[in-house]
């Protein structure tokens, strides 16, 4: 994934420090974590607010229902786990406790994906997406780099209401500004090619690097224009801005380190099933578990790269 | 088999430990080293086992719950042979039948897939309550630790377990008093274990988990019980055998270095420095 001059970055640093600066300005935001606080980052919010840090021990279920009591009473909880577990063992905590009662509980998942690597198979979250997407009320942001997590961090402090964070382990490439503008809701365009453009691609996550590496390729070896959207947020899906710019396109592609089953691209194909009938590639994992490995050499198997994106394209163009 | 012969083959386990964790450059140190002694005693002394027909319909069966110590469960799968050594090396490797935490394959001996806390409890609950069922033999030996019992799915287990009277469950304990945040009674307090089972009644006993004769005493008396389940927990020392490891929860998830590896193996080897030569 790296390339030798890319900038590159940790989205649960952007998280540990995001939650840090916007807990300075509300008081009400406590954080919670089981067990793993160092490596989901929780511990800058640990060191900066002893007296606001909840140590749960190994109980995701309990962190959740104890989150939710919390919010209630008007505090802002922060729930940090492994996306395996928060939200994989807490679901029906997620569902009624925090959705049902549409209370201010922010979950994140931490080192989901693929690029978990050597932890293998249990490790590996590429399912949290569906599961949560189906739950009323709940808001799904996808950070692609450091600079978004952190920015999403403090957007959904901001926002009322339930909220899921999914972030990876490893260094990712940085390819937003600290200066872009991030609205939860809002995709945002992240490339237009000068000549007329003919495919679109959708993504969110580190992912969007490849893709941006293989929409670039795309243009330059058969002169084919591409529009790369950025939508970090995957429920509510920014509509409007996918309408918008599949107009006129030849193929659509959705690209996520996720299963393609009830993620980013069963919900760009729920849309435009509805509004615009269109071809649509995925980028996913396919139906299959991960295992271990190092998280270059799984991007590669499971046909998450750059080259492979752009392969598949040229296949289907 | 005798006491020396158990801890030559601990010894062993505990090189290979840090061997494969060296050579995969991620994973867990500290629970590892820690149940060897109790892997080997299992191995070598207390199961019904036959590596050479590991789908024995009654052989005793091992389900680890805890399964980020998987790297002690296959390097005594290695040292008793269901599979070549070498293989230990490709630990946490793409291709590999050893991943990173447990994966099924009862070709290797590997019985249950496991390493988000608390689920290979309940399995091995299923897995004695159908021996039950059956009216078979084999014990079910469920290994598990003091940071799992964390999780609520545990305790339901505990409550079934006494429910059914599965007195052929035996649960093993790693009572080493640190998981990944700290020291445990830091992180969730868990004394006093031994009260907590009683309570839930269970036969329970407390043992030096690096003591052969204690662990092999508990787990006889453990089958002499008929009307419960039994729980075993056994005091560890994170880490042991590796000086800089010991007592240490900064080695729960974390691999030796090139530097460590050496200096691990040389602990190993020497007693910690008590004796002067390496004996290998
Ligand atoms: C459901 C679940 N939540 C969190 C984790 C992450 N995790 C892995 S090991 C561990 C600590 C467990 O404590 P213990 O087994 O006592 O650790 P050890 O003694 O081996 O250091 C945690 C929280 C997990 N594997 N499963
Ligand atoms: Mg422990």
């Amino acid at each position: 994934m790296s390339i030798s001059n890319q900038k590159m970055g940790l989205c649960r640093q952007g998280f540990g420090e995001g939650l840090k600066e916007v807990a300075q300005k509300n008081d009400q935001i406590v954080g919670l974590c089981c067990d793993l606080t160092i490596s989901t980052k929780m511990d800058i919010f640990k060191s900066a607010f002893p007296d606001r840090f909840i140590e749960v021990g190994v109980a995701e279920q309990n962190m959740i229902g104890i989150a939710s009591g919390l919010a209630m009473e008007g505090k802002v909880p922060f729930c940090a786990s492994y996306a395996v577990f928060a939200p994989g063992r807490c679901w029906d905590q997620i569902r009624v406790s925090v959705a049902y009662q549409n209370l201010n509980v922010k979950i994140i998942g931490a080192h989901a994906g693929l690029s978990v690597g050597p932890d293998g198979a249990t490790h590996q979250a590429l399912e949290d997406i569906a599961s949560l997407r189906a739950i009323p009320n709940l808001t799904i942001i996808v950070p692609c780099d450091y600079y978004e997590t952190k920015k999403a961090t403090i957007k959904m402090a901001e926002y009322s209401g339930p909220v899921y964070l999914r972030i990876p382990r490893e260094e990712t490439p940085i390819i937003t500004a600290e200066n872009d503008i991030f609205e939860i809701g809002k995709a945002n365009i992240i490339y237009q090619s000068k000549i007329e453009n003919k495919i679109v691609i959708i993504g969110a996550g580190p992912i969007l690097f490849e893709a941006l590496e293989a929409g670039k390729a795309l243009e330059k070896s058969h002169s084919l224009g591409v529009t790369i959207i950025n939508s970090h947020t995957i429920k509510p899906l920014d509509e409007k801005t996918i309408l918008e710019h599949i107009e006129g396109k030849k193929l659509v592609v959705v690209c996520e380190e996720h299963q393609k089953t009830g993620g980013l691209f069963s919900a760009v194909s729920e849309l435009l099933s509805q509004r615009k009938p269109s071809k649509i590639l995925p980028i996913g994992v396919d139906d299959s578990f991960g295992e271990s490995g190092k998280p270059e050499e799984l991007m590669v198997k499971y046909r998450l790269t750059k080259t492979q994106i752009y392969r598949k394209i040229i296949s289907n163009i | 088999m005798n006491i020396e012969q158990l801890s030559l083959h601990a010894n062993s386990v505990r090189e290979n430990i840090i061997k494969m964790l060296y050579s995969a450059g991620s994973g867990h140190s500290a629970g590892p080293l820690g149940m060897a002694d109790i892997f080997v005693a299992l191995y070598f002394k207390l199961l019904k086992i036959d590596p050479s027909q590991p789908r024995w319909s009654e052989r005793d069966r091992v389900i680890l719950s805890n399964g980020h110590i998987c790297p002690v469960w296959y390097a005594t799968l290695a040292e008793k042979g269901y599979f070549d050594k070498k293989e230990l090396l490709n630990l946490r490797k793409i291709g590999s039948f050893l991943q990173g935490h447990p994966k099924r394959n009862l070709t290797y001996g590997i019985e249950n897939s496991s390493g988000p806390l608390g689920q290979g409890f309940s399995q091995a609950v299923g897995v004695a309550l159908a021996g039950k069922i059956d009216k078979k033999d084999y014990y079910t030996y469920c290994l598990s630790s003091d940071g799992e019992h964390n999780e609520g799915q545990v305790w339901e287990a505990i409550m079934f377990s006494a429910k059914e009277k599965l007195s052929k469950l035996i649960v093993i304990i790693d009572r080493n008093y640190i998981q990944i945040d700290g020291f445990t009674e830091n992180v969730m307090p868990m004394d006093e274990m031994l009260d907590k089972y009683q309570a839930f009644n269970w036969h329970v006993q407390e043992i030096d988990g690096h003591n052969f004769m204690e662990i092999i005493e508990a787990v006889e008396n453990a089958k002499a019980v008929f009307d419960r389940p039994s729980c075993i927990i056994a005091r560890t020392i994170p880490g042991k055998g590796v000086s800089f490891m010991e007592n240490d929860f900064n080695w729960h998830g974390k691999p030796p270095n090139k530097e460590e590896e050496m200096k691990s193996l040389h602990d190993l080897r020497t007693l910690k420095g008590r004796i002067k030569s390496e004996h290998q």
